[in-house]
């Protein structure tokens, strides 16, 4: 009886619990949009990875093509296989083992020029932010002509250069150049957003304590103002996935991005295209519905994420 | 207001030397132009004699100089793949552009500025969602998919429009249209209309929102009290006063659809300045390429420039404050 009347002490939470306890979490919960794109998202993130596990087929084995297979429509139609469940190409490929491959290119593509750019335009940014003065006004002017330009523009033509300048590229030399180049043109909406919080959290109370016992204008930066200024980085990011999904497979798509070797989904668009005339719409359609499966998904994620995040808003 | 159209002037000046000079980087610094012209195996002497007559030699100052005359009279040199004047490629491709441009930025306009205001006044009923969930698709839809898809409907199932080519074209003088045969027409509309829908959603959702702001000031309520009708109060007073952003923002966007017109030319072989410049890019043809990219800032630098402008001329409270300065 007095065993059962006192309450267990309960143990410290630990980061993954506070999480679950937090608000984004119920946010998350009692958002059915929010959880719908999330598993589509996982979905298509886990067949990416694990491609060699989950697809039926592995299109990349000559051994298993077989050419009486090709141009087959999708299970479900006349002359149709059960083995290929959304029909072939013209090498007699599965589409549906080729597609978890190219999303796995293409999602790799994603996610590392997202990195980078946000990696460049959170430094500049907090650099403008903090110092000002004339290095502020030197990368806020880049922004703004940067910004003129509409960006799969600026994409291709560093894609030109590279192109240019390395005529025999090696084919992870095509790949720097095509993240490189869509990195180049994502990271000027961090710098902006990462800029303007920082000249606000540059006159806090917090900020000048630290200067004031001596702290680094690096280190400041670095431990106070940056955890305070990556909500709003989170969304942008989570966003910037979509728009840098769509730009590579648009460059591939146009025939200037990864090289051929290792097909995105654009690059499968691109080929499949060719087909659309003599009716075999399957082998472009596929890959341009799980593009958009991925973008739209992603970016209703961001949309709620910046809901969540955004005190103003609750 | 003079200093107003002063200071942009100069800014849009800066902008363009900029872009040239990043062109002429692109010419000085990216594969050897002599050994573009001569092939690998010429002697040391007829380089050397090469690099004088084309004036390689000179001090960096003065071949920027020189650039940036040739480039003002238009004049780009050789294309690396065609061995033509890179001035006459382009001469030659960009009407296909711009009437592409064109005819998309008026269906967007025709189409966008009536959904919006029908989403505005209906808004929280049914068919306004629908209309809005749409638009989101249509944000999310990229470019070149949008135009595969118009194909395989309305080209390979309808069998209604033909999906590649610009058709019959008539010449007026240096200037080719296929905007005055049945034939050109028909093959202007799914790349128009592939064109067209990001900036169509855009300038619907835009109008909406504008459209509700206006609804809700005190004028609006006046003119209602006053007894005015509907229609008078909805298209003579309200959507006069939405159209000021809406014009601002279409002028900026038509540099966008030059831009955008890039990829719809790619899916429709649609014979403009874009497909020049992927296949530039793709055979890394630098002349053509530094050509485009002058080309297309400068319209980009005149349509920003032109819109301020515009704005001035629109807006009396802008005018009011440039004098009590």
């Amino acid at each position: 009886m007095s065993q059962a009347s006192i309450p267990p002490v309960p143990a410290a939470p630990n980061a993954l619990q506070r999480f679950f306890d937090g608000d984004v979490w119920y946010s998350f919960r009692s958002s059915p949009v929010a959880m719908g794109a999330a598993v589509i998202a996982l979905i298509c993130v886990f067949c990416a990875v694990f491609a060699e596990f989950v697809a039926p087929h592995n299109p990349f084995d000559l051994a298993t093509l077989e050419l009486m297979d090709s141009r087959l429509p999708p299970a479900w139609m006349e002359g149709g296989s059960a083995r290929y469940l959304l029909g072939t190409d013209d090498q007699g490929r599965d589409i549906l083992s080729a597609l978890m491959y190219g999303a796995r290119i293409s999602l790799f593509v994603g996610l590392a020029s997202v990195l980078l750019s946000m990696v460049m335009g959170v430094g500049l940014g907090l650099l403008a932010g903090f110092v000002g003065g004339k290095v502020d006004a030197l990368i806020m002017r880049v922004c703004d002509v940067m910004l003129s330009f509409p960006s799969i523009l600026i994409a291709l033509l560093i894609d030109g250069v590279g192109r240019a300048m390395f005529p025999n590229a090696h084919d992870t030399l095509a790949f720097l150049v095509l993240i490189l180049a869509i990195s180049l043109t994502g990271w000027v909406q961090y710098a902006r957003t990462v800029r303007g919080t920082t000249m606000v959290e540059r006159n806090k109370e917090y900020v000048q304590a630290a200067r004031v016992i001596g702290v680094t204008p690096l280190r400041i930066m670095r431990r106070h103002v940056l955890p305070n200024v990556l909500g709003p980085v989170l969304v942008l990011a989570t966003i910037q996935v979509a728009s840098a999904i769509i730009t590579e497979a648009t460059l591939s798509f146009l025939g200037v991005g990864v090289p051929p070797t290792s097909p995105s989904l654009g690059t499968l668009i691109r080929v499949g295209n060719d087909f659309l005339f003599s009716g075999e719409w399957w082998i472009t359609i596929w890959p341009g519905a799980m593009l958009v499966l991925i973008a739209l998904s992603v970016n209703l994620l961001g949309d709620w994420l910046r809901d969540a995040l955004n005190p103003r808003l609750r | 207001m003079l200093v107003f159209i002063l200071r942009r002037l100069v800014q849009s000046l800066i902008v363009m030397l900029t872009v040239a000079c990043v062109s002429f980087m692109l010419f000085q610094y990216v594969g050897d132009p002599v050994t573009n012209l001569l092939g690998q195996d010429a002697t040391q002497e007829q380089r050397e004699a090469l690099r004088r007559d084309l004036g390689l030699d000179a001090p960096f100052p003065v071949q920027f100089a020189r650039f940036v005359g040739n480039a003002v009279q238009g004049e780009f040199g050789l294309s690396l793949r065609q061995g033509r004047k890179v001035s006459d490629l382009i001469a030659e491709r960009l009407p296909a552009t711009l009437e592409l441009a064109l005819v998309a930025g008026l269906i967007a306009l025709s189409v966008g500025i009536p959904l919006g205001v029908y989403a505005a006044l209906r808004r929280g009923k049914a068919s306004s969602q629908l209309l809005m969930m749409l638009s989101l698709l249509g944000v999310s839809l990229p470019t070149f998919l949008i135009g595969i898809l118009l194909i395989l409907v309305f080209a390979v199932w309808l069998k209604w429009l033909p999906s590649f080519g610009r058709g019959d074209v008539i010449a007026l003088g240096s200037w080719t249209t296929g905007l005055l045969t049945a034939d050109g027409l028909r093959h202007v509309l799914l790349p128009a209309i592939t064109l067209s829908l990001f900036q169509l959603t855009l300038i619907m959702r835009l109008v909406r929102a504008e459209m509700l702001e206006v609804l809700r000031t005190d004028y609006i309520k006046f003119a209602r009290a006053r007894g005015l009708s509907n229609q008078a109060v909805y298209f003579g007073h309200a959507l006069k006063n939405t159209l000021v952003p809406v014009i601002t923002i279409t002028g900026l966007q038509l540099g966008q659809l030059i831009a955008f017109a890039i990829i719809t030319e790619t899916v429709f072989q649609w014979p403009g300045m874009g497909l020049l410049f992927i296949q530039a890019v793709q055979f890394a043809d630098i002349p053509v390429m530094a050509a485009y990219l002058c080309l297309i800032s400068f319209i980009f630098v005149s349509i920003n420039l032109l819109v301020d402008l515009l704005y001035f001329a629109v807006d009396p409270r802008l005018r009011t404050q440039g004098k009590a300065h």
